[in-house]
């Protein structure tokens, strides 16, 4: 009972958000558009989470995905095309405090922002990597992108695009340190919360694929999956997603995957019909590079100046008869 | 005479020691037989016996090129002084060389003076290859014809009395020779090897000590010129770094936590160093998978915290031409340190140039108004890193610090730095934002705005890349778009109205100004000096900060019959056939100059990959006063 009390007046002075402190301006993205469901989606992960605003960044690039950060009512920061990354990786070193999204498209990690993605998966800096593939440029007007499926008649592609589409979760899996790859679609908001929830609870670089719709210039791209429920594979295990009677009922096509496996990770990654959903692989025991490089260390003035005078000795012509003072 | 009763071999007596002001020496190699460290140590030796000093490392463009080539010329060069020196000089006195191919590269570029001394390993006399036989008779030959004094000297072959392998140990074998023949205490250069090889085995000290041992004796014993350079021990403790060393140290004693970098050459031994110290003081270098990465590394570093650095050189620093935009558009404070060398593209990688200054100035699409400063001294490298950062975090601006190659390898010693607890950052800022405030509360006549830090409660929103109102909002609205351009650049104003104007070399008027900036200030004022000598009414004027520039630059000039510049990068030569007024392109300060006092400047440039010598800039500037 006592404990009760106690529990209870602690928690009058504990901070609770409500969803409509973490919505920002008006999205302005087109009625349909898949990005919706992700903003809303991390709004509730911060709500449930009782993120602090301050204490919480969301860093995007440039294109549709990347207007993100201005919905939500935390800091952001909407840099420069395929540059969302490494910036992330700049503020995470500098605070690692700071709860870090990344918010991103196909075209600016996939493409102009390829390098940074590969490397960034090699950091595996602890932060949620959300990327919002659509399979096309929107905020540029219908360019295909490097997801977009061959054959897809655009604007720089007026005969059909030439190339095959790059695959972002086998691209994923294939380097060194991944430790988080999970898949969802826009259209099952429920299982895009499960699964961002799972990523964000990881410690690492969690990198999330969304399956999202351009009501604008790719209205049918995923009307199949849509209208049957069988294209979609949902992953399930006691230690990846765990399905709701609700959800186990309509989708019935499931298979239950060890995230752990990597192997089988990766062979499932290159499924591209069904498209498989969940938790592909996650090893929490891959280092984060903040904590390899000792991040956040407090540093006095006198732990400077001590540094640097030792430096300063090394370098040092002292005048006659001072030097063995010194040393 | 009582003469015949000593028993000494040589019959020859003790050379007289000439006194010198100063002298230049240079030590040239193949790549990797150490004449560096040789010319390094000589440098250290003359400026603790109390000599001023400047060195120049003489580097080939290629990491392994082909023994004995003219094109591989590896080395030092020391110039050494009864007071302080400032620049390389002209040209050589003495030269020590491994082969004589290292050799007639540097007498092809015109690096000797006429009938200088030199010092060259016989050892290829002897050679198996009647090739190289013959080409070493050749060359000793010709150079005698020539007029230089061709000194012979068994250095393999001494050197193998100590060691089985003298391609690794000839080199102190020199130092001990040079140290004879310009009397500098025996005793300094033991010690110097000490700190040389004081991370390898004891053993390995030894070996070198009786090296530099039997090269001090062996000249003693076998040569007949001795000089001395008086030289006044300091009363000071003195620092005796290079310029890429003092911009690293800059930086650690700047306060900054974070440096982003990727390898380039020549800054990369900024980062070298700072790998090694700056993360045992809490600091920490990140190598970044390319440029743009480091930059955007940084930038995100400098939102989030303290301002960071980011250090490259020409090619990395057009790469992170974006993200420097960003951070101007963003408000963000970033010091970015620009190690210049030739270019354009990837130009010449080891040599020196000062061809960023526009690219430092302008570059960046649209109007991005940032900070450039450039260090003109060794010590300068150091003071400017820490001047830039508090600039940086004190108006919100991208702080530009223009080195170069010349900088980043010369040595000179400068008074030990005393620490000062301003020269820190001040801790990050997370207190609650008060309320009402705005992100980018622009100050109507400074421009100036608080900067939010993410953990400041209360500061929440949207930093944005595009044009934005005092909400970091974006702006639809056209007046918007103008009224965040003129408050960035109104920052620059603000600075500038806290410049003291620079101060002049010489009378405050005269005949000519010459004006310069960077490294090429030693040589500049050296040659302004020898003029006044001669009587001439010239004065220099050297400027830190590029942008914003001091107020009453005009006003000087207008003291001067004539105004030019000095500079290490392109300008048109005005007798150029096809070259006229109107199509004449100028060297990037006198651009500068031109364009805001409207005065009629002219330039001289030269662009050879190598430091400016004073001798070639007094020709110049006579030239200038007559014509």
């Amino acid at each position: 009972m006592m404990l009760d009390t106690t529990q209870c007046l602690l928690r009058l002075y504990e901070e609770h958000h409500e969803l409509e402190d973490y919505q920002g301006g008006v999205p302005r993205w087109c009625t349909g558009c898949g990005d919706n469901a992700i903003l809303t989606a991390m709004q509730r992960l911060c709500r449930d989470n009782d993120l602090k605003p301050e204490k919480t960044v969301f860093v995007s690039g440039i294109g549709c995905s990347s207007r993100l950060p201005h919905y939500m009512r935390t800091y952001g920061f909407h840099g420069i095309h395929g540059r969302a990354l490494p910036v992330a990786e700049g503020i995470k070193m500098a605070r690692p405090d700071l709860n870090v999204f990344v918010n991103t498209g196909d075209g600016d990690c996939c493409s102009i922002g390829a390098a940074h993605w590969i490397h960034g998966i090699r950091y595996n800096m602890n932060m949620t990597v959300v990327l919002h593939d659509n399979h096309v440029y929107g905020l540029t007007k219908k360019q295909a992108s490097p997801t977009s499926p061959r054959g897809l008649k655009s604007n720089t592609t007026p005969r059909g695009s030439a190339l095959d589409a790059l695959n972002p979760l086998t691209v994923t899996l294939g380097v060194q340190n991944v430790s988080f790859v999970a898949q969802a679609v826009d259209w099952i908001p429920e299982v895009l919360y499960e699964i961002l929830t799972a990523a964000f609870n990881h410690r690492g670089f969690s990198f999330v694929r969304v399956m999202q719709r351009c009501p604008e210039f790719l209205p049918k791209m995923f009307d199949p999956w849509l209208q049957n429920p069988q294209k979609t594979l949902l992953l399930t295990h006691p230690n990846g997603l765990k399905l709701s009677a609700n959800m186990a009922k309509v989708y019935k096509n499931q298979q239950e995957h060890d995230p752990l496996d990597i192997d089988k990770a990766r062979s499932i990654a290159s499924i591209e019909d069904p498209i498989p959903v969940g938790i592909l692989y996650q090893n929490p025991e891959v280092p984060c590079y903040e904590d390899l490089r000792n991040a956040g260390q407090l540093r006095t003035a006198d732990y400077i100046r001590a540094g640097l005078e030792a430096e300063f000795d090394k370098f040092t012509v002292w005048p006659a008869g001072e030097e063995r003072a010194s040393a | 005479m009582s003469e015949t009763l000593v028993r000494e071999a040589p019959a020859r007596a003790k050379p007289r020691t000439l006194k010198l002001d100063e002298t230049i020496v240079e030590i040239v190699s193949d790549s990797g037989e150490g004449a560096q460290r040789c010319g390094q140590s000589l440098g250290a030796i003359a400026a603790k016996s109390g000599n001023g000093v400047w060195t120049v490392e003489i580097i080939p463009a290629e990491i392994q090129p082909p023994a004995r080539s003219v094109a591989g010329a590896s080395g030092n060069r020391v110039r050494i002084g009864a007071r302080a020196i400032t620049n390389g000089g002209d040209e050589a006195d003495l030269v020590v060389a491994f082969n004589e191919q290292v050799l007639l590269g540097r007498v092809r570029a015109g690096e000797l003076k006429p009938g200088c001394i030199i010092l060259l390993e016989n050892m290829w006399a002897n050679d198996r290859n009647p090739a190289i036989v013959q080409s070493y008779t050749k060359t000793c030959e010709e150079l005698r014809k020539a007029g230089y004094r061709v000194v012979e000297i068994p250095m393999e072959q001494e050197c193998r009395k100590l060691v089985t392998d003298p391609r690794r140990g000839k080199n102190m074998f020199a130092l001990g020779m040079l140290c004879s023949i310009y009397s500098l205490d025996l005793d300094l250069a033991r010690e110097q090897i000490a700190i040389t090889f004081g991370k390898k085995d004891k053993s390995v000290i030894q070996i070198n000590t009786e090296l530099l041992e039997a090269g001090w004796n062996w000249a003693d014993a076998n040569l007949d010129f001795r000089y001395s350079i008086p030289a006044v021990r300091a009363t000071e403790p003195k620092l005796v770094i290079n310029g890429n060393t003092a911009l690293a140290l800059g930086v650690l004693a700047s306060g900054m936590d974070i440096c982003a970098m990727y390898p380039i050459t020549p800054a990369t031994s900024v980062s070298h160093y700072l790998s090694d110290v700056f993360e045992r003081v809490g600091g920490l270098v990140h190598q970044a998978e390319d440029e743009i990465a480091a930059c955007a590394f940084a930038v995100g570093a400098s939102y989030a915290g303290k301002c960071s650095v980011t250090v490259t050189s020409g090619p990395g620093y057009s790469l992170k031409q974006e993200g420097i935009g960003l951070a101007v558009m963003a408000e963000i404070p970033m010091v970015v340190i620009n190690v210049q060398r030739g270019g354009p593209s990837t130009g010449q990688p080891t040599k020196g140039e000062q061809g960023d200054l526009l690219t430092a100035v302008f570059g960046s699409h649209g109007d991005a108004p940032k900070v450039v400063m450039a260090a003109s001294s060794i010590e300068d490298c150091f003071y400017s890193v820490i001047t830039a950062r508090k600039i940086a975090e004190a108006f919100n601006m991208v702080v530009v610090v223009l080195s170069d190659a010349n900088l980043a390898t010369g040595q000179q010693p400068f008074p030990r730095p005393k620490f000062s607890e301003t020269w820190l950052a001040p801790p990050v800022d997370q207190n609650a934002v008060a309320k009402g405030a705005k992100p980018y509360d622009w100050d109507k006549v400074t421009g100036l705005a608080q900067r939010f830090i993410p953990g400041q409660p209360g500061g929440m929103h949207t930093l944005t890349g595009l044009a934005h109102d005092r909400d970091s909002h974006v702006a639809y609205d056209p007046l918007i778009n103008e009224e965040g351009l003129r408050h960035r650049s109104l920052k620059l104003a603000a600075l500038q109205k806290t410049l003291k104007p620079p101060k002049l070399f010489g009378d405050d008027s005269g005949d000519l100004l010459v004006i310069g900036w960077g490294s090429t200030k030693g040589a500049i004022e050296e040659a302004v000096e020898r003029l006044r000598r001669e009587g001439a009414k010239v004065s220099a004027l050297h400027l830190q900060f590029l942008q914003p520039m001091a107020s009453g630059l005009k006003e000087i000039m207008q003291r001067f019959g004539k105004v030019m510049t000095v500079e290490s990068n392109w300008s048109d030569d005005p007798n150029d056939e096809i070259i006229d007024a109107e199509n004449r392109r100028y060297s990037s300060l006198a651009i500068m100059l031109r364009s805001r006092t409207l005065i009629d400047i002219d330039c001289w440039s030269e662009v050879r990959g190598r430091p400016i010598k004073p001798g070639v800039v007094v020709d110049v500037l006579r030239a200038k006063l007559k014509g």
